[in-house]
């Protein structure tokens, strides 16, 4: 054929992202020439996006297994069990390219994508969170893109009617060309509903069941995995368009099939549309698949072969029935107002096989498609940066000298502020299960039908990235575990979202390597595994790429949601307690990049079994109803959550350090500051402090007494012989005085006044 | 008392009333938007949500579902219907209720909890018995078109007719300017019909129904229409 020589003259693959090493390795699969359907089929399968091609032989080095996985990586979503025949299925992806170029399609679709990953999977969709990561707000670009995404959340996720739960956002000028949009889902169902994406019984029938199929997001898999160029950003209609309306009634559909028992495989069309969802239920089914073109219901006329199985048109899904269901699956979408077509049916041979008007258009091994893609082992070099940033020596930085003001500019700084202006427009409510959420350590949400809970958050430090891949990857997963033992959860599984730059950048592999080993000790250690989740690579402007940001998406579960623990201090007279031991750790910190500008250092240490114990201490002690309070240490260290603390109750306390050695001889600045990891602040009644300690003891937790709740003014006295770390000049204080209204002006203020700028 | 829930595609907070209904003890079924028939519920709830997505106008495409006109003749019976959110859009559409939404002045979708000020006697309503006049309630509000506007002379009349039932207000009860979240006419939250029977407010009660989900406030309002059911749909102690 003339139109297959052209192509090879015009070497068209390179223009899909295909080298030309990888169309010969497709010829030598085919043993032919592939068309241009083929090879479109190709390029998106094989695109890092689908593939993982550069990552795949990383990421086997993380820990998947555990008695409480029910369904590990390599589905639509992980599913771990939860108890009570409970199980909560959950996973994390990103829209990250899309968001760059059209910011509220781009972030609502990704949410949409990731709630059909959850009720593919046949539970019903119970919280989101969302993992942002943007530009300064000084620049209006980054205003821009951070409006257009949280409005695009709130449309899409609020329609839908998911409460918007937890997440993070952090601001950092390496974002501003290229924001991260993580969306996570989280649902629950009973075990035996559990459904896959299989596709199984030579001669069952093969159904598009939910919206048409347009023109929109051709090649959207392709251009995600691809560096964001200006050149990129000019391919909008690699965008897919989101409609909520549909998914909510796609999803009621989906259960209501679920229900009935009508499915026996199911797969949502996500990224690569038709062609993922055909070739990979195939192939995890062992089987073949014929599909008719000519049924798959259109929203537009004239479309190619090539465009129907490229296309990402949102809201659409692949089934299999159960046999002889057809007509009660095609009533219950009726019902819905939805489509549902059988438009093939499940062979023998392997191959997935289309045809348009009788004829075979494209003729593909369903294997060679979904699991053969090559396995690139990218080369990795250490950068030069991390040695001389790691060298930064901490003890020459100046003694603080006024700590009120530098706790205020701490909270005050949009990163660690108050994100009520981003959760105010999600509807964090609808569904009635909330029990905390959004602004806390983590959210809660409860099991319908159940007493127990999940306790649910996401988590990275970018800045411990970029100084230390590994270990911050490890503090990642350190501090959602923490995030989520802190309500009373014990930490159960993760799923992650990686996010780096091009990692044919020997530099940016070395960064991805050694975050997904410090990843992997971690999951290890905390006995977290890991059940799925995404790569995000490419994100950079063809020049910078963002900083490492591997995502960690934390669920916990706790027995009875009646025994969550809040993070805001109780009430009047409670017992202030920190958790943990503080060490002079203050490189790398929010306190050394906010208040004297320098993102340097040694990122703090981290000492595994001790973050393992302060959990097992943190939700052993939500059970027995311990404690009143308990709030995580990380960003802006001990003052800073303090200060959370006071704000979230309203009420203020008065604390002295030192009276039993607590500051560990540090600095006041160092004490109040450090990012030291495995620590707490809890509060706690008189009467049970006895009982605590014990506690603590036993789990050899170091728990000092800070002071005690109370007053409208948050006061931190350094005693005795406390601060004689102190160095000269620094003797100037030895009292943080700051008023609550003070506190909650600056932290609630900071976004609201940027936005407005 | 048994609660029938009107469910539009693109409802959402159908489970949720359910939930509550249950959790303070009453029944509460799902009655489809194409049914044809409400028989056998003893208060009816449009629920919260975005029927039909709201593309076009929120509720614009709801009030033409095949139900709304069993709604219609329920309500005209003197039958306690309530509309929550989207549902209180619903009843502004078909005409069971004055007035028409805006947009926020914000322009953004509110979730927060709110503080709410009651308008009205016990009696005025078959769901405010349990409420008294002056009151300040806490509900969750969760909208993007919550500004509620009406032309004077409906206004005048609702005002002299006791219809405006909550009204957006202050810790203190006061209606200030900064406690309206989203530009109401009077801080209007809910009004009701002349009979009192139909309710329509932007407020969740539902949201609001068990102290675990931040407070048991809007639980008074389910308490009150099953204590009306209770007194055969009159007023009872």
């Amino acid at each position: 054929m003339s139109d297959e020589l052209s192509m090879k003259e015009d070497r068209v693959w390179q223009t899909m992202g295909l080298s030309d090493e990888e169309y010969e390795r497709i010829r030598e699969l085919l043993g032919r020439d592939p068309n241009y359907v083929e090879l479109g089929m190709f390029s998106v399968m094989w695109s890092e996006h689908c593939s993982y091609k550069n990552t795949r032989a990383v990421l086997r080095g993380l820990p998947t297994q555990g008695p409480q996985v029910l369904q590990g990586p390599g589905e639509n979503a992980g599913i771990v069990d939860v108890g009570d025949g409970l199980a909560v299925v959950f996973k994390i992806e990103s829209h990250n390219h899309p968001s760059a170029v059209e910011p509220y399609q781009g972030a609502a679709t990704g949410v949409g994508g990731i709630i059909r990953d959850i009720f593919t999977m046949g539970a019903r969709p119970i919280a989101s969170l969302d993992s942002l990561w943007l530009g300064d707000l000084s620049s209006p670009r980054a205003r821009r893109l951070f409006s257009g995404i949280v409005a695009g959340i709130s449309g899409y996720g609020n329609a839908v009617g998911i409460p918007t739960v937890g997440g993070q956002t952090v601001f950092h000028a390496s974002y501003e060309s290229n924001p991260l949009v993580n969306a996570m889902c989280v649902g629950v169902m009973r075990h035996e509903d559990i459904k896959r994406g299989a596709a199984t019984g030579i001669g069952n029938s093969v159904m598009v069941i939910g919206s048409t199929t347009g023109r929109d997001g051709i090649h959207g898999a392709t251009f995600a995995s691809a560096d964001l160029t200006d050149e990129a950003i000019e391919r909008k209609s690699a965008v897919q368009v989101g409609d909520p309306f549909r998914e909510k009634l796609l999803l009621e559909a989906c259960l209501e099939l679920v229900a009935r028992g009508c499915v026996l495989g199911i797969q949502d069309m996500g990224a690569a549309g038709l062609t993922c969802s055909s070739c990979e239920m195939a192939s995890r089914g062992g089987t073949g698949m014929i599909i008719d073109l000519d049924r798959v219901p259109r929203r537009e006329t004239g479309m190619t072969p090539y465009e129907v199985m490229l296309s990402e048109s949102q809201e659409r899904m692949l089934l299999v029935p159960v046999p002889g269901r057809e007509k009660e699956v095609r009533e219950v979408l009726v019902k819905w107002g939805l489509e549902a077509v059988v438009v093939g049916e499940v062979t023998a041979d392997g191959m997935v096989t289309l045809t348009e008007g009788g004829a075979v258009v494209a003729q593909v091994p369903a294997k060679a498609l979904a699991d053969d893609a090559p396995v690139y082992h990218r080369e990795s070099s250490k950068p030069e940066y991390v040695e001389r940033l790691a060298a930064f020596d901490t003890t020459g930085v100046p003694a603080c000298t006024d700590p009120g003001g530098a706790l205020l500019r701490l909270i005050g700084s949009p990163s660690v502020a108050s994100k009520r202006w981003i959760w105010e427009q999600y509807d964090h409510q609808v569904g009635a299960g909330t029990v905390i959420g959004p602004g806390s350590d983590a959210a809660v949400v409860r099991l319908p039908g159940s007493k127990r809970g999940v306790a649910l958050s996401t988590d990275c430090n970018s800045r411990y990235c970029y100084l230390n891949p590994r270990l911050g990857a490890a503090h990642a997963v350190a501090e959602g575990a923490r995030n989520v033992a802190c309500t009373g959860a014990r930490p159960l599984a993760v799923t992650n979202c990686q996010n780096f730059g091009n990692p044919y950048k020997p530099e940016v592999f070395w960064q991805f390597r050694e975050a997904i080993a410090g990843m992997s000790e971690a999951c290890r250690a905390l006995g977290t595994p890991v059940t799925g989740g995404n790569v995000s690579l490419a994100n950079e402007d063809g020049e910078t790429a963002i900083r490492p940001t591997p995502v960690i998406g934390m669920v916990g579960v706790m027995d009875d949601v009646e025994l969550r623990v809040p993070m805001g201090f109780a009430a009047e007279g409670d017992i202030v307690m920190v958790l943990g031991a503080t060490r002079d750790e203050i490189g790398a910190s929010e306190y050394l990049a906010v208040v004297h500008g320098v993102e340097a250092g040694q990122v703090p240490a981290l000492d595994l079994e001790a973050e393992g114990r302060l959990c097992r201490l943190l939700a052993t002690a939500a059970r027995d109803g311990l404690v009143r309070s308990a709030h995580d240490i990380s960003e802006g260290g001990l003052a800073v959550a303090l200060a959370e603390c006071a704000i979230a109750g309203s009420i203020g306390a008065t604390l002295r350090i030192g009276s039993d050695g607590g500051d560990g001889g540090l600095a006041p600045d160092r004490f109040l500051f450090s990012e030291s990891a495995a620590r707490a602040v809890v509060t706690l009644e008189q009467s049970r402090l006895d009982e605590f300690l014990a506690l603590a003891a036993g789990l050899s937790v170091p728990a000092t007494t800070l002071g005690r709740v109370g007053g409208d003014r948050l006061c931190v006295e350094f005693v005795g012989a406390a601060g004689t770390g102190m160095r000269a000049g620094a003797g100037a204080w030895r009292r943080l005085d700051v008023g609550v209204d003070a506190l909650r002006a600056a932290y609630e203020e900071a976004i609201p006044c940027a936005m407005q700028g | 008392m048994k609660l029938g829930i009107v469910v539009f595609p693109g409802s959402n907070c159908d489970r949720d009333v359910q939930t509550a209904a249950r959790a303070a003890g009453y029944d509460a079924d799902f009655i489809w938007h194409t049914d044809t028939s409400v028989d056998g519920f003893d208060c009816l709830a449009l629920p919260g949500g975005f029927s039909y997505g709201d593309y076009l106008r929120t509720a614009a495409i709801a009030r033409f579902s095949p139900v709304m006109e069993a709604v219609a003749r329920y309500a005209a019976l003197g039958r306690p219907v309530i509309g929550i959110c989207n549902g209180f859009q619903v009843l502004l559409e078909a005409g069971l209720l004055p007035g028409a939404m805006l947009r926020n002045t914000s322009c953004k979708f509110v979730c927060k909890p709110q503080r709410v000020r009651v308008e009205v006697a016990p009696a005025r309503t078959p769901f405010t018995l349990k409420l008294r006049p002056g009151q300040v309630i806490t509900l969750p509000i969760a909208h993007g078109e919550g500004n509620y506007y009406v032309d004077s002379e409906t206004l005048e009349e609702l005002e002299l007719g006791g219809q405006v039932v909550f009204r957006y207000c202050d810790e203190s009860g006061e209606l200030t300017a900064g406690s309206c979240p989203n530009g109401s006419l009077g801080n209007i939250a809910g009004i009701c019909n002349k009979a009192g029977n139909v309710l329509g407010m932007m407020p969740h009660p539902e949201r609001a129904a068990e102290d675990i989900l931040g407070g048991a406030d809007g639980r008074l309002l389910f308490d009150s229409v099953a204590q009306w059911v209770q007194g055969g749909g009159r007023i009872v102690g």
